[in-house]
């Protein structure tokens, strides 16, 4: 099969996958009852009234850990095609990954370095 | 431009595009910032397949996992930073027309410059002759490489912005860090 | 002999296996596998061909024929491993677990389905409707999409794709959204909550294991889930790098969610976490999903770092190959379901230290160590010129193993020094600390 052929798999497996849970879900809602009224539809909090806003401030924390993230995903969407042809390639490939790896890794040891990856 | 090959390639191109367009479309007329997150997710999803029609399936799945896995996410994370982002009344400033004007030329001249030939006559690709993984990889750390066409060109391999894209991302964490570091 | 298998709890436990991996291998040899691209399903296609069909309606519909069968299989193995995990949970407890439904209880998951299918739907008031419905979905399918790629036999495979290690990352990568989407759409304070800290888990835990990914890639030379399998016919890339495979392993326990990284379902800390709010086949699709999740990384594991369907005969008979595939899976699940029910559940800031400072370290330098010496390896000249041939490979496997062991010392020892630290500065807090004179009794 060539490329597209190939996609063409994957693509019907997109459109056939999602059916494959949603046919208990659907099977699910049929079956069971279906009595809704204030106080079971109420948000669970403990057993008591909810109080305040739904939206809570979470720490920047969060945030940081995805930057973080981000950064050594984008570095390994690189790094595979560079582990892909090692085998055929000379020393100045390791040398090139090697300089690539390095410098990430300074980033990491200054965010670790900066507390940048403690919890709080 | 011919109507009557309606092959399945074009057919899975028009439910991409629409996936595209639609998600983008969605993005910008909903009034949930966080349903909007998503709908931005879903069209990043259908570049993702136009990238699996143009015989590079290595960057359709790049782009699921760096824009979908991880800036969506970032995106889903800062909308829920900000408070009171579920309901935007005022949708449309002073000068919308302005904007409409200027997106209109711009989406002219996009469409001339697509179909149009400036650059010389529009060829098929060949479909037979596209490059993999490994010739990429080869690419990436090649200080300079041999042309497929005839064997004998010898053209700049990507090295160089190979290692200037990880000192651009070095730069980017320790500026991420210095700036969301400031307030302690 | 036959006492030795029944009498103890050890023989019966492995005869048990091994039947229960009989009928399933069975069942994936005589149903899945003709279903899959190289089984008899091509024969389907130029059957309609010849008989009339267009070429492209046909071909269509042995995709899509494959792809249900593919895709059923996981859901009906996660029947099974969920009464395999009760037992299994409740012996190292000391207990029985289900043995009233069925013979050995083996109709209590059933039992289960039964039961959640008629429970009440409830969508909590101010909901977001479409999201609340779609996560489970999306959680699911994003477990199932792994599947096309994975290869039972050396000449059944779903869809051999290029790139099939990055596309199991990419894929994989697809279920934190689907959190973030529950848990945002039960309009709840506590599943926000929980929902933040599982992502920022999900997401930091990837990168060790895609970095873990990369050796085989490196050793194989190929992305390719069948390249990879048929690379280790010398060698299992588990002993020519033992560290990745390690990190692959925790890695992948920790994006699950499974013990000792199960923060996501903390019972005893945020009730149920994101997915509070959730009932009936909603949450049983997000139960089912995860023990599927763990399945596939096990298969996963099997195919990457052990060899997948490799063994003795495997190629005169696949039957054989489906079933050291699935064999080799089901030893990597019930470790995970053995580091379960044995370890501790860690604490987020200490499940954050031991990604970032752990983790990654250890796979950034592991990943330029093996690339130095399979660069001087080949240069050496030591690397196998048949790459098939068990002997061929044990130099290279002996020199990348010893520089393994080196990095795994070196890490051992840095780790002790700091528990050493840690464990001095204890104890001269506690010098200072007035015992109380002991009082009788």
């Amino acid at each position: 099969m060539d490329v597209i052929n190939e996609w063409a798999y994957i693509g019907v497996f997109f459109l056939l996958a999602p059916v494959l849970p949603a046919l208990p879900i659907l099977i699910g809602s049929l079956l069971s009852p279906s009595k809704p009224n204030a106080i079971k539809q109420a948000t669970y909090e403990c057993g008591v009234e909810t109080v305040g806003d739904t939206w809570v401030q979470f720490k920047v924390q969060y945030y940081i850990y995805g930057l973080i993230f981000l950064i050594f995903d984008v570095e390994m969407v690189f790094l595979f095609p560079w582990a892909v042809a090692y085998n055929q390639l000379d020393f100045f490939a390791f040398g090139a990954g090697f300089l690539f790896i390095f410098l990430l890794t300074d980033a990491l040891i200054y965010a670790w370095r900066k507390d940048a990856l403690e919890w709080t | 431009m011919t109507f009557g090959n309606f092959t399945p390639e074009a057919f899975a191109f028009g439910i991409f595009a629409l996936i595209t367009l639609g998600g983008a479309f969605g993005v910008i007329t909903n009034k949930n910032l966080v349903r909007g997150a998503l709908w931005l997710m879903i069209s990043l999803f259908g570049v993702a397949g136009i990238f699996v029609l143009l015989s590079a399936p290595f960057l359709a799945a790049v782009q699921i996992l760096v824009y979908i896995g991880a800036i969506g996410i970032l995106i889903t994370f800062a909308v829920m930073l900000t408070r009171s982002m579920t309901n935007i009344t005022q949708r449309f400033n002073q000068q919308w027309w302005l904007g409409a004007i200027v997106s209109v030329a711009l989406f002219a001249l996009l469409m001339a410059a697509v179909i149009v030939p400036v650059w010389g006559d529009v060829t098929e690709p060949n479909r037979n002759d596209v490059a993999d993984t490994t010739d990429l990889g080869v690419a990436l750390v090649s200080a300079e490489r041999v042309s497929e066409l005839d064997n004998e060109t010898s053209l700049e391999g990507y090295v160089l912005p190979f290692e200037v894209a990880s000192l651009l991302l070095t730069a980017a964490m320790i500026g991420a860090i210095v700036i969301a570091r400031e307030d302690d | 002999m036959f006492r030795s298998v029944f009498g103890t709890a050890i023989g019966r436990f492995l005869f048990g296996t091994f039947i229960l991996l009989a009928i399933v291998s069975a069942t994936v040899y005589f149903i899945v596998t003709p279903l899959l691209s190289g089984g008899c399903i091509n024969d389907l296609a130029q059957c309609l061909t010849q008989s009339g069909w267009d070429a492209g309606a046909a071909e269509f519909l042995t995709i899509v024929l494959g792809v249900m069968g593919v895709a059923t299989f996981p859901l009906l193995v996660t029947i099974l491993l969920i009464w395999v995990e009760r037992k299994f949970a409740a012996r190292i407890q000391d207990r029985v677990g289900p043995n009233r439904v069925g013979p050995f209880g083996l109709i209590q998951p059933l039992a289960d389905v039964v039961k959640l299918l008629g429970k009440e739907d409830l969508t909590p008031a101010g909901a977001d409707k479409l999201v609340f419905n779609t996560a489970p979905v999306v959680m699911v399918m994003s477990v199932l999409l792994i599947w096309a790629v994975v290869p039972f036999t050396p000449y059944h495979v779903g869809v051999d794709l290029e790139i099939g290690a990055l596309y199991f990352v990419a894929v994989a990568s697809i279920g934190t959204l689907s959190v973030i989407m529950a848990s945002w759409a039960s309009n709840n304070k506590y599943a926000l909550l929980g929902a933040f800290r599982v992502v920022a888990q999900l997401i930091s835990y990837e990168i060790p294991l895609a970095m873990a990914l990369l050796i085989p890639v490196m050793l194989a030379g190929s992305m390719s889930m069948v390249g990879i399998v048929e690379a280790q016919a010398g060698m299992w890339f588990m002993f020519v790098s033992p560290i990745a495979a390690f990190m692959f392993f925790i890695s992948s326990q920790a994006e699950t969610g499974r013990a000792p990284f199960d923060l996501i379902e903390a019972e005893s800390e945020l009730v149920a976490g994101f997915n509070i709010e959730y009932s009936g086949m909603k949450f049983a699709m997000f139960f089912a999903g995860e023990f599927m999740h763990v399945f596939t990384n096990g298969v996963l594991m099997a195919i990457m770092f052990t060899g997948g369907w490799w063994g003795p005969f495997a190629y005169e008979a696949p039957l054989l190959a489906v079933f050291y595939l699935l064999g080799k899976a089901f030893f990597w699940y019930l470790l995970s379901l053995l580091m379960r029910n044995a370890l501790p559940r860690v604490r987020i800031d200490q499940l954050m230290a031991i990604n970032w400072k752990f983790l990654v370290p250890i796979s950034i330098v592991n990943l330029l160590m093996t690339a130095l010496l399979l660069r001087l390896i080949q240069e050496g000249g030591l690397s196998p010129e048949n790459a098939s041939s068990f002997v061929d490979n044990i130099p290279q496997t002996l020199i990348l193993l010893a520089g393994n062991v080196v990095l795994f010392g070196i890490v051992m020892t840095l780790l002790r020094g700091r528990a050493r630290g840690e464990r001095m500065t204890d104890m001269v807090v506690r010098e200072d600390v007035e015992l109380a004179p002991a009082t009788g009794d």
